[in-house]
């Protein structure tokens, strides 16, 4: 096997030229918060022989190549040439799987939630920031991303919370030294999170509105609050549905008179044309079949996100064709006389019922490396495994709208890909190589470069 | 440990003694106390034995005789009236124990005061609180249940066996040497006060100390002043001999607890964040002659892995979480492998009634980082956590003669496909996925006809009258 010169074969191996160098830039930037992500080697054309493949759209394929060419996969297949000057990964032994991706997460926008305020930007003040973008907010030198991708999660939705229109989720690869090097999708959907029916907690809960809610005091109050708080949210929508048309019109008839510009219509225009997917958070049975039902009102395509009791609305979501980004797979079931696996069992009866689903970590990004094993816990209770792994690669691809380029290994996708010494969802399985946007990741991370430190002190 | 007054002998019919295996809190404890009273007599067969101290047996018999194990081997003989159960193609391996749980507490914190020594957990414990079998669920037999990280030095520790259903008193492990809880660091000087609050904690309100600097003191003013009134007993107990007119010191609860630190008899859990918090507490032990028997969480453990070995002293940490506060920034998942080969006694705890419920999967993470072998892996969540907590003699590993707190798992326990199918603590079975989800569709059913009940629709339906506001002052 040619050794290349920018892959660490091994999470511990000793760093080579290229992450020396890595290692130095990154000293420079150590005064702030997460700067441990070493940079990723250049596209080129690489191919990864003698593995076992798992392309998760199609057959397992016993042993072949995956070849790589710029930032996509250009074949993969058990008999595939190897143009000359290709760099050759000998994988015997290894098994080739699609990157994962997270379609829950807050990635880069929280680096610690506790006492480090400065470094929290996932929710705006205010109940409509629907311009409100994380593309601008994602710190690509978070210490979180560097320790979820070495363990093979590739790309993630980056999501803001809050409020009711929390603001604009993003889909970036997990590698590049800014936003725009990240950047796969930068308004994959509208993050919104419909005030909730009743009392109760609801995991990562938001800002201003829900403290009203909170502090109501019966039933009633809450429902003429919600009913307040909903009527708004229809103005805004219904408003941004009206400026849409007068700017559609004034573009087929200068005649009339200029719309006045308005950033906050503006940013919701894709939404309520039903060109972008609306993210509505939503965990309990009742939240999230009026979550649907308000969607279809207001001609938007809704994504449920959390989707705690989804399974007791699993007719209606499929009658409805709504996907779910399955969160909280590992809560301790909310009522005392629920299953003790409730949650765990969710994923599989979904899925059983014909719904479409992502299993998400649904973590704001330090436990976001835990992905596979919250796929895995859901396969110990009732997913299959192949569906496990789909659950955190195609089918949150498909569900992000970017099935076609993304999930799987298939020629013509991108190249987010990792070669592991075993099953993927398993604990005890080490990446042995990573690819992201077709460029060879160093398989170090803060965690890493903390190791390598201590572990040699006497 | 007494069972006299709840153990009764009156049979029970089958459907309501499978129904108390689950969450059924609402039975009064007595009645639940009469379940399973098996004597503890089982045969298990043909499974993978994964003792995690005399290694892995393939193809081998459990026999478990009046509570303890009884035999392992091949072919064991089933004696008259044990129950057989056939393990072919499962794995059984040691109750997990975690060294670190506030499950089942009713208060967590009392954060009132620096030192609390005089505190205690078994006052507080709840013994019907549904995560305990959701804990047994997850082949988890025993925990160490510890005052919260509100103080200094905080209140007396309850090592407990999950029986649930049975009375504290039942759930108290046999002969488990008591402990004590201290803190250091961030959740002490309450920094994060705005945003965190504990739970059972009053709005927090500054308190000495509000630094490292003060914990350090609050420390060395409580242990010199145990070490006095240590002195004042002695000298007591010196002079009773001679003289009957002697006068005892006046009991102090305060210090007491602390005195049987100084003396051995009471393990030191501190939870720690920073290695130099650490390396203050253990330098500060020294000195007053006392051993830190764990450092709980010790996130930073790892960069002063040496100094912990030198103390003798135990790590219990999490597998892999980070980054959730600012002293947890430079945690790492390899803390368990660098201490270990220092030669710490280290263990993954969890510290929540749910990740409690994943300990098999936090322990596999171990082999990924840092490259421990499966053994030593399944050993941070059993055998290590039982001889932090001074009950190896009993519990921990898969020996004849241990009590039998064992879990049969369908799979490899670290395998993330894994579930478990039956746990049994002193040979009882305390767990059993099967007649777990054979009585659903019952529990279901009743769910049903409790909510069709009157008092259980909306108000304003049924002629129920609607809702009056909560009055302003007992919002």
């Amino acid at each position: 096997m040619r050794a290349l010169p920018f892959i660490a074969p091994r999470a511990l191996a000793r760093p080579t030229l290229v992450a020396v160098a890595t290692l130095a830039s990154s000293t420079v930037l150590h005064a702030q918060l997460g700067s441990f992500n070493p940079r990723p080697g250049p596209q080129g054309t690489y191919a990864i022989t003698n593995a076992r493949i798992v392309p998760v759209s199609g057959p397992e394929i016993a042993r072949g190549t995956v070849l790589i060419k710029g930032s996509k996969i250009e074949a993969v297949g058990a008999n595939v040439a190897i143009p000359s000057g290709a760099q050759v990964l000998d994988a015997s032994g290894l098994t080739v799987y699609p990157g994962m991706m997270d379609a829950g997460t807050s990635m880069g926008l929280s680096e610690i939630g506790q006492g480090a305020n400065a470094t929290v930007d996932v929710a705006e003040v205010g109940s409509f920031n629907p311009n409100a973008q994380a593309y601008y907010a994602i710190n690509p030198h978070s210490a979180h991303i560097g320790v979820a991708r070495v363990v093979g999660i590739t790309s993630v939705v980056s999501r803001p919370t809050g409020g009711i229109l929390s603001g604009q989720a993003a889909l970036v690869n997990l590698a590049g030294s800014t936003v725009p090097e990240m950047s796969v999708v930068p308004r994959v959907a509208l993050a919104m999170e419909l005030p909730r029916s009743g009392f109760g907690g609801r995991r990562g809960g938001g800002g201003g509105e829900f403290a009203a809610l909170a502090g109501a005091a019966n039933t009633q109050d809450v429902q003429r609050l919600r009913q307040r708080q909903l009527d708004s949210l229809r103005q805004i929508l219904k408003d941004a549905e009206a400026y849409g048309k007068s700017l559609d019109a004034y573009a087929r008839d200068k005649t009339l008179p200029r719309p006045k510009h308005d950033v906050v219509l503006e940013s919701m225009l894709p939404a309520v044309r039903g060109e972008e997917p609306v993210m509505m958070v939503a965990d309990r049975a009742g939240d999230i079949r009026e979550s649907v039902l308000f969607a279809e009102e207001m001609k938007l395509k809704p994504i449920i996100v959390g989707g705690r009791d989804a399974w007791m609305v699993a007719a209606f979501l499929k009658q409805h064709n709504v996907p779910v980004l399955l969160g909280g797979i590992n809560d301790l079931p909310t009522r005392e006389d629920d299953p003790y696996d409730v949650n765990w069992s969710a994923a599989g009866k979904l899925v059983a019922a014909g719904v479409r689903i992502a299993v998400t970590s649904g973590d704001a990004g330090s436990e976001v490396r835990n992905l596979p094993l919250v796929a895995g816990m859901a396969a110990a209770y009732g997913l299959s495994k192949a569906d496990a792994l789909k659950s955190v690669t195609l089918w949150p691809a498909q569900i992000m709208g970017v099935g076609d380029k993304m999930g799987s290994l298939d020629a013509g996708k991108v190249a987010n890909l990792v070669v592991t010494d075993g099953d993927l969802l398993e604990a005890k399985t080490n990446t042995r190589y990573l690819f992201i946007d077709g460029r060879p990741v160093p398989l170090d991370s803060k965690h890493t470069e903390l190791y390598t430190q201590f572990k040699q002190r006497p | 440990m007494t069972m006299t007054s709840f153990t009764g002998t009156r049979p029970m019919p089958t459907l309501l003694r499978a129904a108390l295996v689950a969450a059924c809190a609402a039975l009064p404890l007595a009645a639940q106390a009469t379940r399973v009273a098996t004597g503890g007599t089982t045969l298990i067969k043909n499974a993978t034995v994964l003792t995690v101290t005399k290694g892995t047996l393939e193809n081998t018999d459990l026999l478990i005789q009046n509570g303890k194990i009884a035999q392992i081997g091949k072919n064991l003989a089933s004696p008259a009236g044990a129950t057989v159960i056939d393990a072919t193609g499962k794995y059984i391996m040691p109750g997990i124990i975690d060294p670190h749980s506030h499950m089942m507490s009713d208060a967590v914190n009392e954060g009132s005061l620096s030192v609390t020594s005089m505190v205690r957990i078994t006052d507080v414990l709840n013994p019907t609180a549904p995560n305990i079998y959701r804990a047994l669920a997850s082949g988890v037999t025993s925990l160490n249940i510890l005052h919260g990280s509100a103080n200094t030095i905080g209140g007396q520790n309850a090592t407990v066996k999950l029986k649930y259903g049975r009375p504290v008193a039942e759930m108290l492990f046999p002969g488990a040497p008591p402990g004590i809880k201290f803190a250091l660091g961030e959740n002490v000087t309450r920094k994060n006060q705005q945003q965190v609050q504990l739970p059972g904690q009053p709005a927090a309100s500054r308190r000495y100390p509000a630094t490292r600097m003060g914990q350090e003191e609050v420390l060395r003013d409580a242990f010199t002043r145990a070490r006095d009134y240590k002195a004042a007993w002695d000298d007591y107990r010196a002079k009773a001999k001679t003289d009957k007119n002697a006068v005892a010191p006046r009991r102090d609860l305060e210090l007491e607890p602390l005195v049987e630190v100084l003396e051995g008899k009471r393990l030191v859990h501190a939870h720690s964040y920073r290695s130099d918090e650490m390396l203050m507490l253990l330098n500060l032990a020294r000195e007053f002659g006392f051993k830190v028997q764990t450092l709980q969480h010790a996130l930073e453990g790892y960069k002063i892995a040496s100094e912990i070995a030198a103390a003798g002293t135990g790590l219990s940490t999490f597998a892999d979480n980070w980054s959730y506060k600012i002293e947890a920034y430079d945690a790492i998942p390899y803390n368990v492998a660098i201490v270990m080969e220092k030669g710490v006694l280290a263990t993954i705890n969890s510290d929540s009634d749910e990740r409690v419920r994943r300990l098999n999967i936090d322990a596999a993470k171990l082999i990924k980082y840092g490259g421990l072998t499966e053994e030593q892996a399944l050993r941070t969540i059993t055998y290590n956590g039982a001889l932090q907590l001074g009950v190896a003699d009993k519990v921990g590993s898969i020996e004849v003669g241990k009590d039998a707190d064992i879990a049969i798992w369908n799979a490899h326990p670290l395998s993330v496909y894994a579930n478990v199918d039956k746990t049994f603590i002193d040979g009882e079975v305390f767990f059993d996925r099967q007649k777990d989800l054979a009585q659903r569709s019952e529990k279901e059913k009743e769910r049903a006809d409790l909510e069709r009940q009157d008092p259980n629709q909306p108000p304003g339906a049924r002629g129920r009258p609607v809702q009056p506001a909560v009055p302003e002052e007992n919002r």
